[in-house]
C-alpha cells in the first residue's frame, strides 16, 4: 500500500464529515455485534463438549416426568457410557424477580457434565450431605452465598409436609470452563434427587429427563432409537435427542428471534449504506479538481478508482472495528442490568466476527463503488475546468 | 470568539438540548399542538417570523437538489421509528391479549406459592369444599358455578417450520363455557362430554398443524376429534380445550389444577377470599382471573420494551449522526447563499429558525413514513412465544395509534438534535469569508 497515506490524508480532509460518519458506521457494528452474539447464542444451543450428549424426555410434554425405573435400562443400552437423570425443581429465592433454573440432579450428574468444575473436598462434602446443594460462581456471586450458607428457597410445584418451605446446606461453588456457556450455566442450583424424592409430597420414583454420555457420538441415532422402543407404547413415552436439538428445540419457542434480528439489521444497514455511500458521494463531489490534477500528473484511472474505493472501505473498517469491539461492554452490561434474567455472552462469539468483517468489506465497496466510478471516468480538462 | 467562550456556549448548548429532549419526551400531545400553533402564530404573524419563513422557504425549495443528502435523513430517521414501532407493538399486543383475558368477575383458585396453573395441583377432594365457599355466584341450575380444569402441556408441530412446539390442551368442565362468555364457537360444535373430543381456539388453528375441524390428532397415545373451533380475542385463543374428565385420565392426573368460578356480586371476591382463608382444608390461593392473567403479561411486556427502546436508542444514535452530517453538507453547501443572506441583513434567529425547520421537516416525513411500514407490515401480524405456563401465546403484534404518535415524537426529537448544531453553525458563519469560498 504505497498509497496509504494519500488515502489516509484524504480521509480526513473534512474531519466533521468523517467522524460523524464513523460514529454512525460505528453505531450499526455495534448494534449487529450485540444482535448477531444474540443470534449465536440462541442457535448454538450446546457446548462441544456436549456433541455426544443426549437428552431422553417424555414424548408427551415437557412437564410430563418419566418413571425412575427407566434408568438401569437406559444403562444398560449399548452404546451408552455414562447416564443420570434430573428433575426440575422451579423453586424461588425470596422473590420470584431472583429467578435462576434449580433442579434435583441423579448420582454422577457431574460426570457427565465434566465442563462443571468442583474442587474435590466441596464434591466429596457434597455428596455426603443429603439435604446439600451446590450451586455456580455466577450466581452464588449475585446472591453473595458462600460454602456453608443455608439457602432457603419457595417451592412452586412441590410442596414437602404441606410447607412450600425447603431449605439447602450450600456445600460447593463450581466453574464452568466456556466463556461464552459461563453466563447461563453457572447460573444454576443443583441438590440431591434422593432428597427431593423422599421430601416432596406429590411425585414419587418419577424424574424429569435422563442425561446419556455415549461413547461416540456417531451412535447417536442407534442409542436414541433404542432408549425410546423402552417406553415405547406406554404411557411414559420418550423422545431421546442430542442435548443440541433438545436445546435448540425449546429456544426456538421463544419466539421468531432470528426474523426479528434479520429485520433490524436489514434497515440499520440499509440506512449504513445509504449514509456512507453519501459521504463518499460528497467526499468526491469536492475533490473533482484534487483528483484531475492526481491524474495529469500520471495516475492511471485505476489507481485513482482503487484510491477512492480504498477510502470508504477504510471508513468502513475503522468504524466497524470500533463498533464490533464495543459491542461486548453492552453486553455485559445489559447480563449484570437486567439482574440475570437476561444471559448475553461476555464476548463477540468468532462468528459474529467473521460475518462482521466480511460485511464491513462488501458494504466499504458498495458505498464506494459509485463515487469511485465517477472519480475514474473524469475528463482531466472538465474536472480541471470546474465544468 | 476565544476558545473558552466557544467551550462554553458549546456546553449550554448541549445542555439546553438535553432538558428540551427531556421535556419533549414528557409532553402530551396538547402540548406538542401548543408549540406547534405557537411557531406557526410566530411565523405568520411577526416580522422575524415572516423573514424566518422566507429564508425557509428558500431552503425548502433547495431540496430536490440535495435529494441524496436528505433521504439519507428521511430514510434513516424512518428506519428508527419502523423498528421501534415494531417492537413495542409486538410488547402491546402480548399485552393486550393477556389483558383482555379474563375479568374481575370471576376468579381463579391455585394450590398457594404456585405462580402459573402448570405449578398448581387441586385435590379432587378439595373441589366440593370450594363449591362451598361464600362469594360465588350460582346458575339457573342453583348450583354454584365453577369449573375445575386441568391444563396439559403437548407438544404439537408448528405451521411454520414443523418443529415441536408446546401447547396447553386445557380439560374444562361444563360450566366453562358460561364463566367465558367472550368464547365463541364458530365452526362446527361444542366437545361430547365424556367423548374423546376437543375443540380448537383460532389461534392455535392458525399457528400449528392439523388442527382443522374434522381431523384427528394423537395425544396421550389416543386419538382425538377436532369438532369445532372458538374465538375469544383472548390467549384462551392459543389453547385446545377437552372435557376435564376424559382429559384428566388421559394423562394419569387424578388432582386439578385451577377451579375458575363466577363471583356473586361486588363483595364475591372478598367474601369468597375470607373463606379460602377460613378454611384450614384449603391451603389456597384466589386472584380475580383478570389480575392473574395481567401479571403472566408483565415479563415479557416489560422485556419486549425496554429492548425496543435500547435498540431504538442506538439507533436513534446512529440516525442522529447522519442527520448531523448531511445538514452540515448542506450548510456548507449553502454557505454563499447563506452569507448572501446574512450580508442582505437576515440575523441569526432566522436562519437558524430556517435551519431547524428544515431538518424537523425532514424528519417528520420520515417518522410518518417509518410508523405506516410498522404499520402496514405488522399490525395484525401473529406470532407465538412462551407463556409462563410453558406453552404458546400466539398474539398478534398491535400498532396502537399511541405508538404511532410515539414513533413520531421520536422523529422529531432526532430532527431537533440532529439541525440545532448545523443551524448555529449556519448562523455563526463568518459572512466575508464564506463570499469568498467556493
Amino acid at each position: 500500500m504505497k498509497y496509504f497515506h494519500l488515502i489516509w490524508a484524504a480521509l480526513f480532509r473534512s474531519r466533521t464529515r468523517t467522524f460523524l460518519t464513523l460514529f454512525s458506521v460505528m453505531t450499526a457494528f455495534f448494534l449487529f455485534g450485540m444482535l448477531d452474539s444474540v443470534r449465536v447464542a440462541f442457535n448454538s444451543g450446546g457446548s462441544v463438549t456436549g456433541a455426544n450428549r443426549m437428552i431422553a424426555s417424555s414424548r408427551l410434554s415437557l412437564t410430563q416426568m418419566l418413571p425412575y425405573s427407566l434408568d438401569p435400562q437406559i444403562r444398560a443400552i449399548p452404546g451408552v457410557k455414562k447416564s443420570s437423570y434430573a428433575a426440575w425443581f422451579g423453586g424461588i429465592y425470596k422473590d420470584p424477580k431472583n429467578f435462576f433454573p434449580n433442579f434435583s440432579v441423579g448420582p454422577g450428574y457431574l460426570d457427565v457434565y465434566p465442563e462443571f468444575i468442583l474442587p474435590a473436598d466441596q464434591r466429596k462434602a457434597w455428596e455426603a450431605d443429603r439435604t446439600g446443594a451446590i450451586v455456580g460462581e455466577t450466581l452464588a456471586k449475585r446472591h453473595g452465598w458462600k460454602v456453608g450458607d443455608v439457602i432457603p428457597l419457595q417451592a412452586t410445584i412441590f410442596p414437602t409436609k404441606g410447607s412450600n418451605d425447603w431449605s439447602f446446606k450450600l456445600d460447593g461453588i463450581f466453574k464452568v470452563k466456556d466463556e461464552k456457556q459461563k453466563a447461563g450455566q453457572e447460573s444454576v442450583l443443583l441438590f440431591h434427587w434422593n432428597y427431593f424424592d423422599e421430601a416432596n409430597d406429590y411425585v414419587k420414583g418419577r424424574v424429569g429427563w435422563y442425561i446419556l454420555q455415549l461413547d461416540d457420538a456417531s451412535h447417536a441415532d442407534r442409542v436414541s432409537k433404542a432408549v425410546d422402543a423402552l417406553s415405547a407404547n406406554s404411557d411414559h413415552e420418550t423422545k431421546t435427542q442430542t442435548e443440541q436439538a433438545f436445546n435448540q428445540a425449546f429456544i426456538k419457542q421463544i419466539g421468531d428471534i432470528g426474523l426479528i434480528v434479520t429485520a433490524i439489521m436489514g434497515a440499520v444497514f440499509f440506512t449504513l449504506l445509504l449514509l456512507t455511500g453519501n459521504t463518499m458521494a460528497q467526499a468526491v463531489r469536492e475533490r473533482i479538481p484534487e483528483l484531475a490534477v492526481l491524474k495529469t500528473i500520471g495516475f492511471s484511472n485505476r489507481s485513482v478508482l482503487m484510491l477512492v474505493l480504498g477510502e470508504s472501505v477504510l471508513l468502513v473498517a475503522i468504524g466497524a472495528v470500533l463498533g464490533l469491539a464495543l459491542a461486548p461492554l453492552a453486553m455485559i452490561a445489559t447480563t449484570k442490568g437486567s439482574g440475570g434474567f437476561i444471559q448475553l455472552p461476555s464476548s463477540l462469539p468468532p462468528e459474529s466476527w467473521v460475518t462482521g468483517l466480511l460485511l464491513m468489506l462488501a458494504f466499504g465497496v458498495l458505498a464506494g463503488l459509485l463515487p469511485a466510478l465517477r472519480a475514474m471516468r473524469l475528463n482531466i480538462v472538465d474536472a480541471l475546468a470546474g465544468r | 470568539m476565544s476558545k473558552s467562550k466557544r467551550f462554553f456556549s458549546g456546553l449550554l448548548t448541549i445542555v439546553a438540548l438535553v432538558a428540551a429532549l427531556v421535556v419533549w419526551s414528557m409532553l402530551p400531545w396538547f402540548g406538542v399542538l401548543a408549540i406547534a400553533v405557537a411557531v406557526a402564530a410566530w411565523l405568520a404573524f411577526t416580522r422575524s417570523g415572516a423573514i424566518a419563513l422566507a429564508a425557509t422557504r428558500i431552503g425548502i425549495a433547495g431540496l430536490p437538489q440535495r435529494w441524496g443528502a436528505s433521504s439519507v435523513i428521511v430514510i434513516g430517521i424512518a428506519g428508527v421509528v419502523g423498528v421501534l414501532v415494531a417492537m413495542l407493538a409486538m410488547g402491546e399486543g402480548f399485552k393486550a391479549t393477556l389483558s383482555n383475558t379474563g375479568g374481575t368477575d370471576t376468579a381463579i383458585i391455585l394450590r398457594g406459592g404456585s405462580q402459573a396453573e402448570t405449578n398448581s395441583v387441586i385435590t379432587r377432594d378439595q373441589v366440593p369444599l370450594i363449591s362451598g365457599l361464600p362469594g360465588i355466584a350460582r346458575g339457573a341450575d342453583g348450583q354454584p358455578v365453577s369449573s375445575p380444569e386441568l391444563s396439559q402441556v403437548v407438544n404439537l408441530q408448528s405451521k411454520a417450520d414443523g418443529t415441536d412446539t408446546n401447547v396447553q390442551f386445557r380439560g374444562v368442565g361444563p360450566a366453562a363455557w358460561a364463566l367465558r362468555p367472550k368464547l365463541k364457537i364458530v365452526e362446527g360444535r361444542k366437545f361430547g362430554p365424556g367423548l374423546r373430543e376437543m375443540v380448537v381456539g383460532r389461534g392455535a388453528q392458525k399457528q400449528f398443524a392439523n388442527l382443522d375441524v374434522g381431523k384427528q390428532v394423537k395425544l396421550a397415545n389416543q386419538v382425538w376429534t377436532v369438532v369445532g373451533a372458538f374465538e375469544s380475542g383472548d390467549s384462551n385463543e392459543s389453547e385446545l380445550w377437552a372435557d376435564v374428565d376424559v382429559l384428566g385420565p388421559a394423562y394419569q392426573r387424578q388432582a386439578f389444577q385451577s377451579v375458575t368460578v363466577k363471583l356473586d356480586g361486588k363483595n364475591g371476591f372478598k367474601q369468597l377470599s375470607a373463606g379460602l382463608a377460613a378454611d384450614p382444608r384449603l391451603k389456597l390461593d384466589a386472584m380475580t382471573t383478570h389480575d392473574y392473567y395481567a401479571k403472566q403479561s408483565e415479563g415479557l411486556t416489560k422485556f419486549l420494551s425496554v429492548l425496543g427502546i435500547v435498540i431504538g436508542s442506538i439507533m436513534a444514535v446512529g440516525a442522529i449522526f447522519g442527520a448531523l452530517n448531511s445538514m452540515y453538507a448542506a450548510v456548507a453547501g449553502r454557505s454563499r447563499e447563506i452569507a448572501t443572506m446574512r450580508a442582505l441583513g437576515f440575523r441569526g434567529v432566522p436562519v437558524v429558525t430556517a435551519v431547524m425547520l428544515e431538518t424537523m421537516l425532514l424528519a417528520l416525513v420520515g417518522g410518518i413514513i417509518g410508523a405506516l411500514i410498522a404499520w402496514v407490515v405488522f399490525n395484525g401480524h401473529t406470532v407465538s412465544t412462551l407463556g409462563n405456563n410453558f406453552s404458546q401465546v400466539v398474539f398478534q403484534f398491535r400498532v396502537s395509534p399511541q405508538l404511532l404518535w410515539t414513533g413520531l415524537k421520536w422523529a422529531l426529537g432526532i430532527g431537533l438534535v440532529g439541525g440545532l448544531f448545523p443551524a448555529l453553525r449556519a448562523a455563526r458563519l463568518p459572512v466575508t469569508e464564506a463570499l469568498r469560498a467556493g
